[in-house]
């Protein structure tokens, strides 16, 4: 018992600090949203969409938009931890590194979450065409989830080196891209009311379980000198 | 589990070295500070000073040798060590976006500490912060910004306090509340290691006072005004070698 309050108490500070810093600045929600809406505008403008052609290319366009936005995300959220001095702080307690890795990945998810969330009604009023429907709900969770832990870890090891904005996306895309491909099938799925959509959220969830368990583990290499 | 205190040292290191590449930052340091002892460790730039704070403060393992804190190996025990040790370092690790109470207030839930208003106003008060609570770490004053890392190091009422230039950027007044904190008798046999470059205040703070030069303890000694000569052609004599 305590050594579930001993994770979920730090786990919900960090959680919680990074919300007031973000609430306070406004820098990577803002920054990952803009990016994520340029995309949108400009396959406006590529695809011209109509209604038929539109349920193809929405789940591709919906992934790229949020994924490319959630790296920019991820690293202003590693690289304010590195400027501060503040992970070195968070390593100086004694809290459990999987703590300190949860509580950073849970806000970044949360971030990118909220950009999805302020995507969804403009794409639909660009495209014309609604996206809210619960099974693509689910499909946005669970990729977010993958993509949080692979990228919080990449994020804590770019964050280290000098060239960190080409490093993250080196070392992350490689390894997403199998979430990616399912995330952009399993929309598809929804949006078209096809069958596969059973195929591929099991296939996230195993991605996530996958990740959710490896990150937090290699996390304290990647942040212990 | 064995009581900390029943460890005949309070802090032990034994033969650490440490190298960045080719860098070899420590060279064998071998050192000892008992329960209610300030050992105050003088050295030029770059003679290891930080990579010894580092080292003994679980920021980073050493290639070799082996760091007991309260008679526990910070390799094998480095959670349990970090509830006993209060660490100030060069940079003050505050989060410039937050007040300097939410800052204490963050760490104060990291070290899931009870009563966490009462010592964050016991700290502030140390430190003469109380005032600057609601104020940006951001916008405070590298001083000021120095006094909360210090108050922030003192939240858990730590056993044991490793310093690196903890004067560094001080004003006369924050001077006299470092003084205050390192002689602090409301923790008992509270142990002190600080490392600075000024050697009056060194010999002033310290119950011992020892000279780190390319990486190694190479003098020991009494931190005695009676000594202070001595101590000072030593220090020179190791700072033009570093």
């Amino acid at each position: 018992m305590s050594e579930l309050k001993g994770f979920i108490l730090p786990t919900t500070a960090i959680l919680w600090k990074d919300v007031v810093l973000e609430l306070r600045a406004k820098d990577i929600v803002v920054s990952a949203l803009v990016f994520a809406l340029l995309v949108i505008v400009v396959f406006n403008f590529a695809v011209s969409p109509t209604p038929q052609t539109v349920a193809f290319v929405a789940p591709g366009i919906l992934w790229i938009a949020f994924t490319f936005g959630g790296v920019l995300g991820l690293n202003r959220s590693l690289a304010l931890e590195n400027e501060s001095g503040g992970l070195q702080a968070l390593m100086l307690t004694p809290v459990g590194r999987d703590a300190i890795f949860f509580g950073k990945m849970l806000g970044s998810a949360l971030f990118m979450l909220l950009v999805e969330i302020a995507v969804f009604p403009v794409f639909a009023v660009m495209y014309n065409f609604s996206l809210l429907m619960p099974g693509l709900m689910l499909v946005a969770v669970l990729t977010t989830l993958g993509i949080a832990a692979v990228g919080t870890l990449f994020a804590a090891m770019a964050v280290r080196t000098r060239a960190r904005e080409v490093m993250l996306p080196l070392l992350f895309f490689p390894v997403v891209t199998p979430a990616l491909i399912a995330a952009v099938e399993a929309s598809s799925a929804v949006i078209q009311g096809d069958v596969g959509l059973t195929r591929w959220i099991p296939f996230l969830i195993a991605f996530d379980a996958l990740f959710l368990v490896v990150c937090p583990f290699a996390f304290q290499f990647v942040v212990e000198e | 589990m064995a009581n900390e205190y029943q460890a005949a040292f309070a802090v032990e290191a034994r033969g650490i070295r440490k190298s960045y590449g080719r860098a070899q930052a420590l060279r064998g340091v071998n050192l000892q500070v008992g329960w209610g002892e300030t050992l105050a460790i003088l050295g030029a730039n770059g003679s290891g000073k930080t990579t010894l704070i580092k080292t003994l403060a679980t920021l980073t393992k050493p290639d070799e040798g082996e760091v007991r804190i309260g008679g526990m190996s910070t390799r094998r025990n480095a959670k349990r060590v970090r509830r006993i040790i209060g660490v100030v370092t060069h940079k003050p690790l505050l989060y410039d976006g937050l007040t300097g109470g939410e800052n204490l207030r963050f760490f104060a839930r990291m070290f899931a500490l009870d009563r966490i208003d009462e010592r964050i106003q016991a700290v502030a008060e140390q430190m003469g912060v109380t005032d600057r609570l609601g104020d940006k770490a951001g916008a405070l004053s590298h001083g000021l910004r120095r006094r909360f890392s210090i108050a922030r190091a003192l939240l858990h009422s730590p056993r044991i306090l490793i310093m690196d230039e903890p004067d560094s950027g001080l004003d006369q007044e924050a001077l006299r509340l470092l003084d205050a904190v390192v002689s602090d008798k409301s923790v008992p046999n509270r142990a002190v290691l600080l490392t600075t470059h000024n050697l009056e205040r060194g010999i002033a703070l310290g119950d011992r006072v020892a000279i780190l030069s390319r990486g190694r303890i190479a003098y020991e000694a009494a931190a005695d005004s009676r000594n202070a000569a001595a101590l000072k052609a030593m220090y020179f004599e190791h700072a033009a070698a570093d």
